[in-house]
Order: C-alpha cells, then sequence, then structure tokens
C-alpha cells in the first residue's frame, strides 16, 4: 500500500511537469512548422543562396545532438551575444529549431512528391508561384505528410525531456526532484514513463483519424 | 487582321540538346492549327513555349502582340488569356470536378462564387459533363478528365487554346468524346494550337497543318495540301507510316 501512497503523493507535481511538458512541446512545434515550410520552401527553390542557407540549416542541426543544441542556447549564446533566455524560451527555442530541421526535410519530399504537372496547370491558368503552392500543391503534400508530421512531433514531446538538464521544470525534471528527496525512483519514473505514454497514444490516435479522414477524400 | 500569335526564331536548348532549331510561326485569330511529327520533333516544346512554360532559349513569341519575353509584362495576367491542356489532364485531385473550374475564376477572375459556380455549370454542360460537378476527379474516367481540363481551361474565358497531345493518354473507345468537345470549340471559333497525332481529327478540322521534324518546321500548309500532296520527303515518309 505503501507504493500506491507515494505516487499519489507525486501525482500533483509529476501533473504539473506533464502540463509544462505539453506547453513547451506545442509551442515548440508551432514555430517548428512555420520553420518546416518556409525553409522548406527554400530548399526547394532556384535560388542558390536560400537553398544553401536552407541545406546548412539542416545539416547543422542533423550533425549534432540536440543535447549540445539545448546547452548552445542556454548556455552559450549568453556568454558570448549578452543574450539572457530564460529556461523556458530557450527550451523552446531549442525545441523548436531542431524539429523545424527535420520538419523542412519533410515538407522537402512532400511537396516534390506531388506531379509537377500540377505546378504546370496551376501556372497555366495563371496562378503565380506562391498562389499554386497554396492553393493546389501544398494542400495536396500536406496529406502524404501527415504520418511524418506525427513521427515528428511524437519525437519532439519525448526530446522534452532533455530540457531537464536547463532546469525546465518539464515532466522529467519533476520527476527527478521527487525521487531525489524520497528515493522512489522505480515509481516515480514509472509513473513518468506511463505519462509520457499516453501523451503519445492520445497523438498517435489523433494521427490515424486523421490519415482515415483524409483517405476518404 | 493582327495576329493571335507571332513565333520569331525561335530557339530552345534543353542543356546541349537542341531541341527548337529557329521556328518561324504565325496563328491568325479563329484559326486551327494541328501540329504533327514524329516524337522528339519539338512540337510539345514549341507548344510549351507558347505560354512560357519552357523558357526560350533564343527568338521571341508574341500573344496579341505582347512579348511573353518583354520582363516588363505581367506573365501571369497574359497566360490567363491562353488556355493549356494537358496530354496527363492534370486535375486537382483533392478537389471535387466544379471547384477544379471555378478556382481560376473566383481566384483569378475574381468572379463571385455563385457566378462563378454558375459559369462552371454552364461549361461543364457544353463538355457533356453536368451529373459530374461534385465527383472528385480519380472517379473519372480519361475522357471524362480531359473534358473538365478542356472546361477548367474555358472559364478563364481564354483567347487562344493551346492543346499538347490531349488524346494521347486516353483508352481509343475514348478520344472520340474529347476530339467532339474540341470540334465544337473550333467550330465556334475559338483559336487554337494543337499537337496531335490524330490524323483523321487533324484533317478534318485544322485550318493548316504544320509538320515538324528534329527541331524544324519542315511543310505547312491546308490539310489538303499536306495529306494529299506532301510536297517534303521526310512529310511523305512520316505520313506514310501514320495514315
Amino acid at each position: 500500500m505503501e507504493t500506491w501512497k507515494i505516487i499519489e503523493q507525486a501525482l500533483p507535481v509529476l501533473a504539473m511537469g506533464l502540463i509544462e511538458t505539453i506547453r513547451i512541446a506545442t509551442l515548440a512545434l508551432i514555430v517548428a512548422m512555420f520553420i518546416g515550410l518556409f525553409v522548406g520552401l527554400f530548399r526547394i527553390s532556384r535560388n542558390k543562396i536560400l537553398n544553401f542557407i536552407a541545406s546548412f540549416y539542416v545539416y547543422l542541426i542533423r550533425g549534432t545532438p540536440l543535447l549540445v543544441q539545448i546547452l548552445f542556447i542556454y548556455f552559450g549564446l549568453p556568454t558570448a551575444l549578452g543574450i539572457k533566455l530564460s529556461p523556458f524560451s530557450a527550451g523552446v527555442i531549442a525545441i523548436s529549431i531542431n524539429a523545424g530541421a527535420y520538419l523542412v526535410e519533410i515538407f522537402r519530399a512532400g511537396i516534390e512528391a506531388i506531379d509537377k504537372g500540377q505546378m504546370e496547370a496551376g501556372r497555366s491558368l495563371g496562378f503565380n508561384y506562391s498562389q499554386t503552392m497554396r492553393l493546389i500543391i501544398l494542400p495536396q503534400a500536406i496529406k502524404v505528410m501527415i504520418p511524418a508530421f506525427m513521427n515528428q512531433f511524437i519525437v519532439s514531446i519525448k526530446d522534452t525531456s532533455l530540457l531537464s538538464v536547463i532546469g525546465i521544470a518539464e515532466l522529467t525534471m519533476q520527476g527527478q526532484s521527487i525521487y531525489a528527496s524520497n528515493f522512489r525512483a522505480f515509481e516515480i519514473l514509472s509513473v513518468v514513463a506511463i505519462f509520457y505514454l499516453i501523451l503519445i497514444s492520445i497523438l498517435t490516435v489523433l494521427s490515424t483519424y486523421l490519415e482515415r479522414r483524409q483517405a476518404r477524400v | 487582321m493582327e495576329n493571335m500569335i507571332i513565333v520569331k526564331d525561335l530557339e530552345k536548348y534543353f542543356g546541349k540538346l537542341h531541341v527548337l532549331k529557329g521556328i518561324n510561326l504565325e496563328i491568325k485569330p479563329q484559326e486551327v492549327v494541328c501540329i504533327i511529327g514524329p516524337s522528339g520533333s519539338g512540337k510539345s516544346t514549341l507548344l510549351r513555349c507558347l505560354n512560357l512554360l519552357e523558357e526560350p532559349s533564343a527568338g521571341d513569341v508574341l500573344i496579341e502582340g505582347e512579348s511573353l519575353l518583354n520582363k516588363k509584362i505581367d506573365i501571369n495576367a497574359l497566360r490567363q488569356r491562353v488556355g493549356m491542356v494537358f496530354q496527363h489532364f492534370n486535375l486537382f485531385p483533392h478537389m471535387t470536378v466544379l471547384k477544379n473550374v471555378t478556382l481560376g475564376p473566383i481566384n483569378l477572375r475574381k468572379i463571385a462564387p455563385k457566378d462563378a459556380e454558375e459559369l462552371a455549370m454552364k461549361l461543364l454542360g457544353k463538355v457533356g459533363l453536368s451529373d459530374k460537378a461534385h465527383v472528385y476527379p480519380d472517379n473519372l474516367s480519361g475522357g471524362q478528365k480531359q473534358r473538365v481540363a478542356i472546361a477548367r481551361a474555358l472559364a478563364m474565358e481564354p483567347h487562344v487554346m493551346l492543346f499538347d497531345e490531349p488524346t494521347s493518354a486516353l483508352d481509343p473507345e475514348m478520344v472520340g468524346e474529347v476530339l467532339q468537345v474540341m470540334k465544337d470549340l473550333a467550330n465556334e471559333g475559338m483559336t487554337m494550337a494543337i499537337v496531335t497525332h490524330e490524323m483523321g481529327f487533324a484533317r478534318e478540322v485544322a485550318d493548316r497543318i504544320i509538320f515538324m521534324d528534329e527541331g524544324y518546321i519542315i511543310e505547312e500548309g491546308s490539310p489538303d495540301q499536306i495529306f494529299n500532296n506532301p510536297s517534303n520527303e521526310r512529310t511523305k515518309s512520316f505520313l506514310s507510316k501514320v495514315l
């Protein structure tokens, strides 16, 4: 019975951590989607400079560990540039930039998967490039991209646990702080793991629903 | 009368490949011109240069007196006046037939959605597909798709229509319905440039036939002249293979 008591006492704090995790992940993924879309468009642009910027960004982020990126933004930038970020902002920025880079490639692949006759048909009606993208290419591409988006969202939600290193009171951090005082790491970490599982399961169900809805069209 | 389309010394390279080697061509208003020739002769490339889907390497293309290569002209506005029908239809699969046809009028011609739908229904009636307005393109046959594509292009009320092998991707039994729509359009006085392998259709509908081979216009003239009395050896040899 003692085990249940420990868990019961921990639940309110862990729930707060879960909410913080959801808050960071939601904000970061919204920003990441914008980064992915726009840098993704750079990536397929014929403009060599835009293309280089996009490729270099993806290269940089994919080639370095997320933990290093988090530490760099929180500890590295202030010493070099004198910008002091709150842990929360640093965390959101780190996850956004990281997920954004992977989403760039998802957007690029999704857009390139659409038959080039679609662009030609749009342009020949008199739509300009961005109208054709918005009205004709992206609605089709996004449909193809949904499973890849969901996969990246799941990865990024789990990645937020690394933000405990800069002291953000997200789910993992809250768990650590509880078992640091009561030494019940097994019980506490089990609950932490279950919370992550529930969160990811909800997203998976949502993803399946979205895919099925799209398939009907 | 002023020419609808003028092509002057048009050249096109794809990398090192020389596809068009100095094309000169004029199309008058209401004229129906069929471009024939073996595959790889540059017919489709020529047609795609007429609305700048391909950028000419040299020479000039004028639509109603305006040069496509003049950087000051609004190419998107000009393309609205030049309808295009593709071999592979290129319908928008995420929209119903009706949405496919109204997309341009609503967003580009700024026609009220209700009026655009009315226009679209009229055009769908014209191509015999009123009953398919709310269907998605994936549920149509090839011939039906191509007829929707024609209606979609017509909804922009273009001054000239370009057809790039419009029946080449169709099952044989569906070729007729598409050609019939094109025939009606020609009879209404639409200016048309058609790349085609349908010799019977070309003979019947065209005012003028252009025979291309290896990037040149080899011979042009009335259908009677080209089909019954070709003067060039290459024209003769091509026609003997396809007729």
